[in-house]
């Protein structure tokens, strides 16, 4: 199935900003974690189409998994 | 810190007071609450003689504590009506608490039509009679007064705008680098310039410095109170890095970064105005992504923008500036919301007051959205000429949406809602509502346990948890607005075991006193109880602390959120 990831701030260094990825049904955000070789520590915010999520939480068609490390502002 | 300076300016007297023992335990905001709810009558005019202008530095200000130099202004808001209280970085506060200042209250008024400056030095306070420098925008005034006095000379200064007393004007704190920083929200520049005074030098040569009760427990506790920071991957690292613009893009992907005029969540133009393009563009013009706003400060969120020529732009470009201009009013070219970031550094406006204003000005017609070099062009020709359209438009969102009969004004208790959307991250609207201050998301900022995870993880689009966050935030952030600290040690003092404790370790080894986490809390609620006492008198009820009434019927995407709390939901909040 196809999903779009979206990597910011750091996580953009030596990989990308947008890319269209495909998996296999059943992928966990955790799997396409590990496979973009992000260290869960690092791991600040996981956003699926537009709403927080968990690392096992199971992909569908279409999704959109933005991916950032802790940040924060004012 | 012994003392308290007092100027008349219906006499043009000055007074050296010392500090009455009530005041003893209290700095920054806790102080010049206090001291305004004490002192200036909650129905008075702001411009008029009776309110008063009081400066504080903070309980830490002055030591060796990391990021302890900011210094807070407090007063009866022009454009809220409510007590006000707000604070910048910049090196003013260290030079008051060198010269042992508590506070500097101005109070009273002239009646003839003229101008002064105050200067502060070992030898107390003169005011003196200022022309040259009267009309001159900020950047100016810092350059003159250098060479007037010298390079450290410390400049807390209004610009036009707060000459013109409209109500967007802030006041400017001369920073380390001879450039701005802003205390920026509520109108105080137009208090100062109510009260005719164009500027205030601070020269602390010669001044008694900070004196610590037990140097050797300060500093240890100001080591791991540092290290705290710098562990903290927000304050340690993203800060740092991006600055606070990085939100640009995580709010636009939880949704709930308002665009234009706060009709929609997300804008498509966001990647163009990101901190990650920010800090691209930084760097390839030879800037600094990484500055502190003052001496002491090992986060250094602040960055010097340059233009595509190389030379300085602005600095201190924030997020709410970069939102403001940018998504809420469709510009997408980062170099025309800079200039305008300047300009209003110069002229001496409110950011992000403007910035919403700008957003209501478009919708109403007055220029398009989108048009950066419209805003620039009145920024500079009207607002800071003040002309009719430009005073109108000093006057700030309200007063535009006004004036121009338009309903979506984004503002609560007069004052312009900041750079997250309330009805897609509900934690931040209660803060809006309910803070004292006005819409004002520093003071409780639930966006970091609602979208950024810090602190725990309350969702932002359900009800649940959303007060007692709020709640908790705004007392906490009431206690951190007292010590000089910057707000940005929350995300440590949030996450790390060992920060807050270090906090309180190093106000007791300043003092010699044994304060504990139960009694900062304490000195967070007194400080929103005297807050609220005030704007009571002043004539708030409840009825005040509620969001416009568009944000309950007109529901943005992408999550199509409504704000949905009832005045019962709401007012629980001050159930403590």
């Amino acid at each position: 199935m196809k999903i779009t990831v979206k990597l910011f701030a750091t996580f953009r260094a030596g990989r990308f900003a947008v890319q269209m990825q495909d998996c296999a049904p059943g992928t966990r955000i955790a799997d396409v974690i590990t496979a973009l070789e992000i260290p869960e520590s690092e791991i600040g915010m996981i956003m699926l189409n537009n709403r927080h999520a968990d690392p096992d939480h199971q992909l569908e068609e279409g999704a959109n998994l933005s991916l950032f490390p802790l940040l924060g502002g004012g | 810190m012994d003392k308290i300076l007092r100027v008349n300016m219906s006499d043009l007297s000055t007074k050296v007071e010392a500090v009455p023992a009530e005041w003893a335990g209290f700095g920054g905001r806790a102080l010049t609450s206090t001291i305004v709810a004490a002192e200036v009558p909650p129905t008075c005019h702001p411009l008029g003689v009776n309110n008063k202008l009081v400066f504080a530095p903070g309980l830490l200000t002055g030591t060796a504590a990391a990021n302890s130099g900011r210094l807070s202004a407090g007063a009866k808001s022009p454009l809220t009506g409510t007590i006000k209280e707000s604070n910048s970085g910049g090196s003013s506060a260290r030079l008051l608490a060198n010269l042992g200042v508590k506070a500097l209250i101005i109070e009273g008024a002239p009646k003839q039509d003229k101008w002064y400056s105050l200067h502060l030095d070992k030898d107390g306070v003169k005011i003196q009679e200022e022309t040259e420098l009267v009309g001159s925008g900020n950047f100016a005034v810092v350059q003159a007064l250098e060479a007037r006095f010298h390079k450290k000379v410390g400049v807390i200064s209004i610009g036009p705008a707060g000459e013109m007393k409209m109500a967007s004007a802030n006041i400017s704190v001369k920073d380390p680098d001879s450039k701005l920083r802003s205390i920026g929200r509520g109108g105080l520049g137009a208090v100062l310039g109510s009260k005719k005074i164009k500027f205030i030098s601070v020269d602390d040569q010669g001044g008694p410095g900070v004196k610590l009760a037990d140097p050797e427990k300060f500093k240890i506790a100001a080591r791991t109170f540092a290290k705290t920071l710098l562990d903290h991957p927000v304050s340690g690292q993203g800060l740092p890095t991006y600055g606070t613009a990085i939100l640009v893009n995580i709010l636009h992907e939880v949704g709930g970064l308002p665009t234009r005029n706060f009709t929609a969540g997300q804008f498509d133009g966001h990647e163009k105005i990101s901190g990650e393009t920010m800090h691209a563009t930084i760097v390839e013009r030879g800037g600094k992504p990484k500055h502190g706003c003052q001496a002491g400060c090992v986060i250094q969120c602040s960055q010097v923008y340059n233009d595509k020529d190389g030379k300085y732009l602005t600095s201190g470009f924030e997020y709410e500036t970069i939102w403001g201009l940018g998504a809420d009013c469709c510009i997408d070219d980062l170099d025309d919301i800079a200039t305008a970031d300047s300009i209003m550094d110069d002229i001496g406006v409110d950011s992000i007051e403007t910035a919403v204003m700008f957003g209501v000005a478009m919708e109403a017609g007055v220029l398009p959205f989108g048009d950066g070099k419209g805003v620039v062009r009145m920024l500079r020709d009207e607002i800071g000429k003040g002309t009719p359209l430009g005073r109108i438009l000093g006057g700030g969102a309200a007063s535009v949406g006004k004036t121009f009969g338009v309903t979506r004004v984004p503002v609560v208790k007069g004052q312009g809602i900041p750079a997250y959307d309330p009805r897609s991250i509900k934690g931040i609207g209660i803060t809006y509502a309910t803070s004292t201050m006005g819409a004002d998301h520093t003071a409780g900022y639930s966006i970091a346990t609602n979208v950024l995870n810090v602190g725990g993880r309350v969702d932002p689009l359900k009800k649940e948890g959303q007060v007692e966050l709020s709640r908790n935030l705004q007392i906490a952030t009431a206690a951190v607005d007292s010590t000089g600290m910057c707000i940005f040690i929350a995300f440590p003092a949030l996450d790390v075991p060992e920060c807050l404790p270090a906090l309180i370790d190093m106000i007791n080894a300043r003092f010699g006193i044994g304060l504990t986490g139960d009694d900062v809390v304490g000195l967070g609620k007194y400080v929103l109880k005297t807050e609220r006492q005030f704007n009571i008198a002043a004539g708030f009820t409840n009825q005040h602390d509620r969001l416009p009434e568009f944000f309950s019927q007109e529901p943005v995407a992408p999550h199509n959120a409504i704000w949905d709390f009832t005045g019962e939901e709401i007012d629980e909040f001050w159930n403590f």
